[in-house]
């Protein structure tokens, strides 16, 4: 199917787009090495945005996977992860600030042009900003393509998995309300060379799904959020 | 954990007030000041945020908080960071092991997704917390992830995340210092549909010394 709307965010940049409920969005690896992190918000009611702690203890897992339903604060299904080619996307290890780009040394915009070294925090705020969101807005984040691996031990030990992506890894999500999606290529906070990848937004018209649709079928959780989106508006 | 002899005496608390079940707690505490949370009867989820009290947008960061100490688990040591990276408080002392950062706050919505439509009316931890946020100017949109002390929620390295039984007892308490002036917020968490307060929410005492 044809892509409504295709963009390729370079590495290290930040990107907005409004997507309507029943489209696909379908991130892509650019290059090796690439990282996503996103908010999502409800573009009819953007205080109701991704929660990724409800996300992760209804559907009991510590990352995105296919076919985890997005859910909101107040109990939206605003997106499903309908595949990837990845079976773990980052969600707990939040986005870059300052402090991270700062490690590689100083970098302006007068010394290195579009070059410039700018964390996630500082796209994402430019781009919650120009919709008149701001650093209240910055909930956890997902960081899709990365991979921060967990632990079986008493102190639950983190660890960065260093080239989880490739160029070409992809994900797909199904916008199931009318959708706010900020996103940043800036590197992860715990990659440790400030080497990053860009991304290839593209939207797509999407398919109606129905009661055997993977995501609905995961968990009783995936399918009362995925009610509870249909039924945004009485 | 610190040794018995560092330990305040209770009597000397300057803030002792016994949080009800349901119910919550709002406060300043000013920077060196201790804070301890008291797991009165074992088992119950204490659902916790920190703010600057000068910059409310400054604000507790579970996620960067588990990043930068590199493990998922809250215990003595931990170094409470907010979303700018700034030192809000340390844990000090935890007669209890770990706690949880990831699992979030319980709301009448997230209730209805995880246990169905019965549960929407049933009180929730985000009632309480816009309720006291309220109290200091604070709405739902400033409101970040939380601490939950006292609770237990297990990661796998499959991936996989449970709510499980409660590794916290009577008497179990945890502490922390608060590096600069800071405003806490609390929810004794009222959720009767999973074992996070041993299926029966109890209540909490809180702790505090600093100099009046």
């Amino acid at each position: 199917m044809s892509p409504l709307l295709t963009h390729d965010v370079p590495s290290g940049v930040a990107y907005s787009v409004l997507v309507r409920a029943g489209r696909d969005i379908r991130l892509t690896a650019l290059e090796d090495g690439a990282n996503c992190s996103t908010l999502i918000f409800a573009a009819h009611d953007r205080v109701d945005r991704l929660n990724l702690p409800d996300t992760l203890k209804a559907q009991m897992s510590a990352c995105i996977r296919a076919p985890m339903v997005l859910m909101s604060d107040r109990g939206l299904g605003l997106a499903s992860v309908t595949g990837s080619s990845l079976d773990w996307h980052d969600a707990l290890s939040g986005h870059s600030l300052d402090a991270h780009a700062e490690r590689f040394g100083p970098s302006s915009y007068g010394a290195d042009r579009n070059d410039w070294r700018r964390s996630a925090r500082h796209g994402l705020l430019s781009e919650l900003r120009k919709h008149g969101l701001g650093p209240l807005d910055l909930h956890a984040c997902v960081n899709f393509f990365s991979k921060v691996a967990t632990s079986d031990t008493d102190a639950g030990t983190l660890s960065w998995v260093g080239g989880h992506a490739s160029a070409g890894d992809w994900v797909t999500l199904r916008a199931e309300v009318d959708l706010l999606l900020v996103l940043s290529t800036a590197p992860h906070p715990l990659e440790p060379s400030w080497q990053s990848g860009g991304v290839r937004v593209e939207i797509e018209p999407g398919i109606p799904y129905g009661a055997d649709d993977p995501s609905m079928t995961f968990r009783a959780e995936s399918a009362r959020a995925l009610l509870a989106a249909k039924e945004v508006f009485a | 954990m610190r040794a018995a002899l560092d330990t305040p005496a209770v009597e000397a608390a300057v803030l002792d007030v016994v949080v009800q079940a349901g119910d919550g707690f709002v406060g300043r505490i000013p920077a060196g000041g201790l804070f301890r949370i008291v797991d009165l009867h074992g088992n119950q989820a204490a659902d916790t945020l920190f703010f600057d009290a000068h910059d409310p947008t400054n604000r507790y960061s579970a996620m960067d908080t588990i990043r930068e100490q590199g493990a998922v688990y809250l215990t003595t040591g931990s170094r409470l960071l907010s979303a700018n990276l700034d030192l809000l408080a340390t844990i000090t002392a935890d007669t209890c092991g770990r706690h949880d950062t990831v699992g979030g706050a319980c709301g009448q919505e997230s209730n209805v997704i995880r246990y169905g439509m019965h549960t929407r009316h049933q009180h929730a931890c985000r009632e309480t917390f816009v309720k006291y946020a309220a109290s200091i100017g604070m709405a739902a949109r400033g409101l970040p992830h939380n601490i939950n002390f006292f609770m237990n929620v297990p990661l796998t390295s499959a991936g996989g995340l449970t709510f499980a039984d409660g590794v916290s007892a009577p008497g179990k308490y945890v502490e922390v210092r608060a590096e600069r002036d800071i405003v806490v917020l609390i929810s004794n968490c009222p959720q009767l549909n999973n074992p996070c307060n041993g299926w029966n929410p109890t209540p909490i005492r809180l702790l505090g010394w600093w100099p009046q």
